[in-house]
C-alpha cells in the first residue's frame, strides 16, 4: 500500500510516555530500577496495600521540570487526579495522573530539519506493573493464566502529548529522536526505547490536501522502535485512505501495531467511552514550582539539540542537516574544540560525520583530532590515511603522527606517483585503450594497480585525477 | 433538580465497579441510591456561582519525600497474603482485554 | 460503671506500684467476662498483649521509662493497620489478611508503652452508624445490650465503656467517633485535619478520615492525642509540627472564652431530651466563665447531601483495590474480570455496595458536575460559614448524636433514616475541623448522651479546656441528669 501524496495528508501527533531517571518511584520509596526479580521493588504503596499513601519524589519533579523548560513549556502549578480503572497490573485500580492541570503547558519542539512541533502538554504519572501471561504461546488472549509483578508499578512516568503537526512518518521518527535526545541531555531518561523506558503511541489520521478539519484519528500501541514507527504510521495511514476511497469511514478506534506481519490491528473500538472518573487525589497536595525552582533549574539545563546544531553549523558553515548527526553523537563540542586548535571546520565535521560512529569517539583529544585534520590538509596523509590513523586514535588515544609512522604512512611525492601511474598505462595498453573509450569499470583496474605498487599509501582521488589528466 | 436514577444508571455502574447484582438487588439499591440522590436536591438548588470547590481541607503545597530508597516489603511475607501466587509472583486467571 | 483512667495506670507501673501484666490480666479478665455478650472486638491479642505488659515491666525493672502510656491496654479499630496481626475492616473481603506494616499511630502506641489487647470492630469499612454493619456480626452498647453501640467505631467505643480497655483508637470520617462516644457516654475526639497520620489507616474518604481517641476522661483523650498525633513524613496531608499541646491547657478553665450554641443542630430532628442536655452543658459553661451566645451556621444543613456525595464519591475509588489480586478473599472465575467481579460481590456488604455504586454515579461523565463538583463547592461554604461563627466564638457546642442510643434492627431497614444520626458531626469532617463528643448526664431513658464541642481547625486547645469544664460540671452534677 502507498498512498498518493499529492492528494492525501497524514496527520500525525504523538503521546511519548518516558520514564524518568530517579533512583525510587514516583510515590514511594521502592527502587525504580528495570528488571529484578519479580516483586522485589516492592512496598505497600507499589502492592497498593489497604492504608497506605503515596508522598511525592522530588526529584521525579525536578526533572518534569528539566523536560518541561527543555521543551519551551509553560512549567505551572498543578495537582494529581486519579484514573479509575480496573487491571491486574494496576495495583491501586486507579492510576495516580494528572488531569486539568499538568506540571507542564503548551511548549514546542524543534526538529532537525527546522519544523517546529507543538507540545500540548507533559504531566507525572505513575507506571503499571507487568503481566506475563502463561500458556498459549504467551498471547493475551489464549494464556491459561498471567502472572502479575509489581516491579514497575509507581515508576515515575513523564507523559509528554504533542500536537497533531506531523505529516510525515520521516518527521514522526525525527520527532521521537529528537524528544529522545532532549530526554537524555537534561537527564530524564535513558531514552531506550526497546527497553520501553520510552513508549510511543501515535495518532494517526489522514485527510484530502486542501482540507481545513483533521480526519477521523486512530491510536497505534505497541510501536517499539523508530524503524516500526515509521512502518506503522505509513501502513495506517494507507489503511485509512484505502477506506476513505472505498466509501467507507474511519472508525475512532485504539490498534495494535504488530511487527511481525507488518500491519495494524483492532484493539477495541472506542464505541462505548471509557468512564475514568477522574477526580482530584485527595491524599496528594497541590504542586507549586514556582519561579525561584524554574529559574534555579533553568540555570543548571545543559545545551540543548536545537541549539547545539544551530552552533555547530554557525561556527563551521556547515548546512544544519549536516550537523545533525554530529551532535546526536555529542561530537559537537569535540569538533568545535578541535577548530579552536585550528582544524579546518569542514574535515573537522565531515570525519565525526563518517569516521566517529564508535562510542568512544567522544573520547578523543581535541589537539590531536585537530593534529589529525591538520596532517591530512596539509597534504601529508591521504583521506584513506586519515581515516585509518583517525580509527586507530579512536582505540588507543595515540597521536596522529605516531600511528601514521608506525603504519609507514608517509607523503608521496606528487612526481612519484606520476611514474607510477605512467608506468602502469606503459604496461597495460589494452587497458588503457578501454578506459580512454569511456569504460568507467576499467578505472578501478588502475587504482588498485597503483595501490598495490605504493602498498596503500596513495590516494585514490590523486590517482583518478592522474588518470583523466592523462587520458586529456 | 437531576433526573431520577434510573435502574439503567445503576447496572453501568455496578459494572464500573465490578458488582454484580441480582434483579431484586437492582431494584433495591435503585430506589435507596434515588432516595439519598433526592436529598441532594437542596444543594442542587444552591447558587453556587463563584464559589471555588474545596477537594481537601487542607492548603499544603509542595510536600515532598527525598528520592531515596527505603526497606522493600518482604516478598514472601506479602505472597503469603496473596489468594494465589506462583513463582514471586501474583497469578491471576487469563486477563481479557488490554489496559487502557 | 467506673473504670481505672489511663494516666493513673500509666503513673502507678511507671512508679513501680503495679505491673503492666497484672493492669492487662485484669482488663482480659473483664474482657472474658462479658466479650461475648459486647462483641467489641474481631480479635483479642492475648499472647502478644501478654509479650508487650512483659517487655514493659522489664524495662521499669531495668530502670528505663518505657513512656507517657506505660502498661496502658489500648484496643485499636480493625481498620488500622498492624502488622502480622489480622486486619480485616469487619469485611469478609479482607478476612485473615495480615498487613506487613503497622499505621504510624500503632506505632506511636507502642513506642509510649502501651499495650495493645485487640482488634475491635466497626462497620464495614467503617460505613455505618451503628457498627451493625459488621460481617463478623455487631457489638452491643454496654450500657443496654439491647442497643447499638453508635458507629462505625462502635467496637472502640464499647471496648471503653465495657472496660475492657482505658482508651482506644477509632477513625472519624462523618462522626464515626464522636457519635459512637456519644452513646457509650465516653469522651471521643475527631481532631483537625491533618493532626493525625492516616498512614496505615485503611481508607474510606480521604479526605475526611481522621484517628482519634475513645477514652473516660478528658485528661486521657488528650495525652492519647499528643501521643498518637503530629507530623508523619508518610502522609502527604500531615500538618507540620506537633499536636498542640492540649496536656497543658485541660485546667485553664473557660473564662473569657466564647461560645457559641450551632442554632441548626438545636432544632428539627434532634431529641427534646439530647438539646436539654445540651443547653445545660451551656449553662454550666456560662457558669464557670464562659460567655454563651447562639449563633447560626446556616450551611451546616447541607452537610449531610455534600457528604453521601463526597465520601462514597472517594470510598468508591478507595475500595477498587479490594479486587482479588494482591490479598484478602478470592472468588475464582473463568477469567480475571469476572473473578474480581464475583469476589467484590461476595466480599462486600450492602452498605459498602450501595455507598461503591453511589460514589461511581456521582464521578461518572455527566454527573460529576451536578453531584461531586456541587457537593465540593458545599464543602467551600461550609467552611465559609464556620469562619464566620469563629470570628465571634472560639469554640461551638452541640448535641454529638441526635438520640441516645436506639434499639438494634431499628434503622437498618432504610438507609437515609440511619445516616440522619450524623447531621450533627459531619460538617466538621466537611469542613476539615475538630471537635469532641463529651459525656453530659443522661437523656429521659437513662443512656448516656454526648455533648459536642466544635474548634476550627487547631483550634484543639479552646476544645479541650471546654470539655474539660463539662466533664468537671457533669461530675459535680454527680452523673444524674
Amino acid at each position: 500500500m502507498s498512498i498518493d501524496l499529492d492528494a492525501w495528508e497524514i496527520v500525525v501527533g504523538l503521546e511519548v510516555h518516558t520514564e524518568l531517571l530517579t533512583r525510587t518511584k514516583l510515590f514511594s520509596s521502592a527502587i525504580n530500577e528495570f528488571g529484578g526479580e519479580p516483586n522485589t521493588h516492592i512496598d505497600p504503596l507499589t502492592l497498593g496495600l489497604p492504608g497506605s499513601l503515596p508522598v511525592l519524589n522530588e526529584q521525579a519533579v525536578e526533572l518534569a521540570i528539566r523536560v518541561g523548560l527543555a521543551l519551551n513549556c509553560e512549567v505551572q502549578r498543578s495537582v494529581f487526579a486519579r484514573k479509575n480503572y480496573f487491571y491486574p497490573d494496576l495495583p491501586k485500580d486507579y492510576q495516580i495522573s494528572q488531569f486539568d492541570l499538568p506540571i507542564c503547558a503548551e511548549g514546542s519542539l524543534e526538529l532537525p530539519n527546522g519544523k517546529v512541533v507543538g507540545i500540548e502538554r507533559a504531566h507525572l504519572e505513575e507506571d503499571t506493573g507487568k503481566s506475563t501471561h502463561v500458556g498459549g504461546g504467551g498471547r493475551i488472549h489464549d494464556a491459561q493464566h498471567s502472572l502479575v509483578d509489581y516491579n514497575r508499578a509507581g515508576v515515575p512516568l513523564l507523559e509528554i502529548v504533542g500536537k497533531p503537526d506531523l505529516r510525515s512518518a520521516e518527521d514522526a521518527r525525527a520527532y521521537v529522536a529528537e524528544l529522545r535526545s532532549i530526554l537524555v541531555a537534561v537527564g530524564a531518561s535513558d531514552g531506550k526505547l526497546e527497553e520501553g523506558s520510552m513508549r510511543v503511541d501515535c495518532n494517526v489520521s489522514v485527510r484530502r490536501r486542501g482540507d481545513a478539519e483533521l480526519g477521523t484519528r486512530c491510536e497505534i500501541k505497541n510501536v517499539n522502535s523508530l524503524r516500526s514507527l515509521g512502518r506503522a504510521i505509513e501502513y495506517e495511514a494507507a489503511r485509512q485512505v484505502d477506506l476513505i476511497e472505498s466509501g467507507e469511514r474511519v472508525r475512532q478506534q485504539t490498534r495494535h501495531w504488530n511487527e511481525d506481519d507488518g500491519r495494524t490491528h483492532t484493539l477495541r473500538t472506542k464505541e462505548e467511552a471509557d468512564d475514568y472518573r477522574y477526580f482530584t487525589e485527595p491524599d496528594l497536595v497541590e504542586i507549586d514550582p514556582g519561579p525561584e525552582w524554574i529559574e534555579r533549574v533553568r540555570a543548571v539545563l545543559p545545551m540543548l539539540p536545537a541549539a547545539r546544531r544551530h552552533r555547530l553549523s554557525t561556527e563551521t558553515g556547515v548546512p544544519l542537516e549536516r550537523v545533525a548527526l554530529v551532535v546526536e553523537r555529542g561530537l559537537d563540542e569535540l569538533c568545535l574544540a578541535a577548530i579552536a586548535e585550528g582544524a579546518d571546520p569542514e574535515r573537522t565535521v565531515t570525519h565525526a560525520e563518517h569516521n566517529l560512529s564508535d562510542a568512544k569517539a567522544a573520547d578523543l583529544d581535541p589537539a590531536k583530532f585537530a593534529a589529525l585534520v591538520q596532517l591530512e590538509t596539509g597534504g601529508e596523509l591521504t583521506a584513506t590515511q586519515a581515516k585509518t590513523v583517525l580509527a586507530e586514535m579512536v582505540e588507543t588515544g595515540g597521536a596522529p603522527a605516531d600511528i601514521a609512522a608506525a603504519k609507514g604512512f608517509e607523503a608521496m611525492e606528487s612526481g612519484e606517483l606520476e611514474g607510477i601511474v605512467d608506468g602502469l598505462i606503459a604496461a597495460h595498453p589494452e587497458e588503457w585503450q578501454r578506459y580512454c573509450e569511456g569504460d568507467g569499470k576499467i578505472t578501478g583496474f588502475f587504482v588498485g594497480g597503483v595501490m598495490k605498487a605504493t602498498g596503500g599509501k596513495a590516494d585514490g582521488k590523486a590517482v583518478t585525477a592522474l588518470l583523466q589528466a592523462r587520458k586529456g | 433538580m437531576a433526573e431520577r436514577i434510573t435502574t439503567e444508571d445503576v447496572t453501568k455502574v455496578a459494572n464500573l465497579a465490578r458488582l454484580a447484582l441480582t434483579p431484586d438487588e437492582l431494584e433495591t439499591f435503585t430506589g435507596q441510591l434515588a432516595e439519598i440522590l433526592e436529598h441532594a436536591d437542596d444543594i442542587a438548588a444552591l447558587d453556587l456561582a463563584g464559589v471555588e470547590p474545596m477537594a481537601r481541607p487542607l492548603p499544603l503545597v509542595n510536600v515532598f519525600r527525598a528520592d531515596e530508597p527505603g526497606t522493600p516489603l518482604d516478598r514472601d511475607e506479602v505472597l503469603a497474603c496473596a489468594p494465589v501466587s506462583e513463582d514471586g509472583q501474583f497469578r491471576v486467571p487469563p486477563v481479557l482485554g488490554e489496559a487502557p | 460503671m467506673s473504670f481505672a483512667d489511663a494516666l493513673s495506670i500509666a503513673a502507678s507501673v511507671r512508679a513501680g506500684d503495679r505491673t503492666a501484666t497484672e493492669v492487662l490480666e485484669e482488663h482480659l479478665g473483664r474482657i472474658a467476662e462479658r466479650e461475648t455478650e459486647i462483641h467489641a472486638f474481631n480479635l483479642v491479642t492475648e499472647q502478644d498483649a501478654r509479650a508487650t505488659a512483659a517487655a514493659v515491666d522489664a524495662a521499669v525493672a531495668a530502670g528505663n521509662d518505657p513512656g507517657p502510656l506505660a502498661g496502658v491496654p489500648v484496643a485499636i479499630k480493625d481498620n488500622l493497620c498492624t502488622r502480622g496481626v489480622p486486619t480485616t475492616c469487619s469485611s469478609k473481603i479482607l478476612e485473615g489478611w495480615r498487613p506487613p506494616y503497622d499505621a504510624t499511630v500503632v506505632q506511636r502506641l507502642a513506642a509510649a508503652g502501651a499495650v495493645a489487647v485487640g482488634k475491635t470492630n466497626l462497620d464495614e469499612f467503617a460505613m455505618g452508624s451503628s457498627t451493625e454493619n459488621s460481617a463478623f456480626g455487631p457489638t452491643r452498647n454496654p450500657h443496654d445490650t439491647s442497643r447499638v453501640p453508635g458507629g462505625s467505631s462502635g467496637g472502640s467505643a464499647a471496648a471503653v465503656a465495657a472496660g475492657f480497655a482505658p482508651i482506644s483508637l477509632g477513625s472519624d470520617t462523618g462522626g464515626s467517633i464522636r457519635q459512637p462516644a456519644a452513646l457509650c457516654g465516653v469522651v471521643g475526639v475527631k481532631p483537625t485535619y491533618g493532626l493525625v497520620s492516616r498512614l496505615g489507616l485503611v481508607a474510606f474518604g480521604s479526605s475526611l478520615d481522621q484517628v482519634g481517641p475513645f477514652a473516660h476522661t478528658v485528661a486521657d483523650a488528650a495525652l492519647v492525642c499528643e501521643v498518637v498525633g503530629g507530623h508523619d513524613a508518610g502522609d502527604s496531608t500531615s500538618i507540620p509540627g506537633d499536636f498542640p499541646a492540649v496536656t497543658e491547657h485541660l485546667s485553664d478553665g473557660v473564662s473569657g472564652l466564647r461560645v457559641g450554641i450551632v442554632t441548626e443542630m438545636m432544632g428539627e430532628g434532634i431529641a427534646p431530651d439530647v438539646a436539654a442536655r445540651v443547653r445545660a452543658a451551656a449553662a454550666a459553661l456560662a457558669a464557670a466563665g464562659a460567655t454563651v451566645e447562639e449563633v447560626s451556621v446556616p450551611a451546616v444543613t447541607f452537610g449531610l447531601s455534600a457528604y453521601y456525595l463526597v465520601a462514597p464519591a472517594e470510598a468508591s475509588s478507595n475500595l477498587s483495590r479490594y479486587d482479588g489480586v494482591r490479598f484478602g478473599n478470592r472468588i475464582e472465575a473463568a477469567t480475571t474480570g469476572e473473578m474480581m467481579t464475583a469476589t467484590r460481590t461476595a466480599g462486600f456488604g450492602d452498605e459498602v455496595k450501595r455507598r461503591i455504586m453511589l460514589g461511581t454515579f456521582v464521578l461518572s461523565a455527566g454527573y460529576f458536575d451536578a453531584f461531586y463538583g456541587t457537593a465540593q463547592k458545599v464543602r467551600t461554604l461550609m467552611r465559609q460559614d464556620f469562619d464566620a461563627a469563629y470570628e465571634q466564638f472560639d469554640v461551638l457546642i452541640s448535641p454529638t448524636s441526635p438520640t441516645t442510643a436506639f434499639a438494634i434492627g431499628d434503622k437498618t431497614a432504610d438507609p437515609m433514616t440511619m445516616y440522619l444520626n450524623d447531621i450533627c458531626t459531619i460538617p466538621t469532617n466537611l469542613a476539615g475541623h475538630a471537635a469532641m463528643s463529651v459525656p453530659f448526664g443522661t437523656g429521659d431513658d437513662g443512656l448516656p448522651v454526648g455533648v459536642q464541642v466544635l474548634a476550627p481547625a487547631l483550634g484543639e486547645i479552646p476544645m479541650f479546656r471546654a470539655a474539660a469544664v463539662l466533664e468537671a460540671a457533669a461530675l459535680a452534677e454527680g452523673g444524674a441528669k
